[in-house]
């Protein structure tokens, strides 16, 4: 189990490698890499956080996806501070035996983190406007489901 | 007790964090945010629309009913946009 919040970027292969590494076990690894999405005209988005609250809600979020299923590994990864349309900005990772845990864990871990994990997105478009992205019905409608 | 401010709420208010010390009376997380509001304009301004604030007490969920008993760090936030 692994979370980190950082403001460098990441190199989703080598995570991949990294989780899996060692464990023989491991017969599926998924992994679900979030872009940065210049629509709408965005020149810079800009990822602001609760320190603190971060870390131990992504915690909270893969303690329980490990309670839910059975995981050989996982990894959460979340970008913070500004970043560019193309940008690669959040990766879950999840490993298992089959493959059907790994993707529904996968599932999971981000429906929850984009609930439950205290990040705000702002967008700054190229005529300088900003705009604190609003929080979508869809987004918790995808975490319901997987309410117990 | 120290109240934190995120987003839009914290651009709005001015300040990303406080020290603050509510009167006796102040029970609740919807009681500090009815009396922040009696400050100043601004925090009025800014939770107008109190269904559009979460609130985290000491860095856990929390409901805007519960009680600050013990409560340290309280956090008030517009809905969150990670991921």
């Amino acid at each position: 189990m692994a979370v980190r919040v950082q403001e460098a970027d990441f190199d989703p292969g080598a995570e991949l490698e990294a989780l899996a590494a060692g464990n023989t076990e491991i017969g599926a690894v998924v992994s679900f890499t979030g872009l940065v999405r210049g629509s709408g005209g965005v020149e810079t988005m800009t990822l602001e956080h609760y320190p603190g609250m971060t870390e131990k809600a992504l915690e909270a979020i893969e303690a329980e996806a490990h309670e839910r299923w059975a995981l050989q590994a996982s990894a959460i990864i979340h970008r913070i501070g500004p970043m560019i349309p193309g940008e690669r900005i959040v990766f879950v990772a999840t490993a298992s035996r089959h493959r059907g845990v790994a993707f529904e864990a996968a599932e999971f871990l981000m429906d929850y983190l984009k609930t439950r994990a205290p990040f705000w997105k702002k967008e700054v478009a190229a005529d300088g406007t900003a705009k604190w992205v609003d929080a979508r019905e869809s987004d918790d409608g995808a975490a319901a489901r997987w309410a117990r | 007790m120290r109240v934190l401010y995120f987003a839009w709420l914290r651009e709005r208010i001015g300040v990303g964090s406080e020290e603050v010390s509510p009167p006796d009376g102040v029970a609740t997380v919807a009681d500090l945010v009815a009396w922040l509001k009696t400050r100043e304009p601004r925090y009025a301004a800014a939770f107008e629309d109190t269904a559009a604030i979460r609130v985290a007490l000491d860095q856990e969920q929390a409901e805007f009913d519960d009680p600050l008993t013990g409560v340290r760090e309280v956090a008030l936030f517009p809905p969150v946009t990670g991921g």
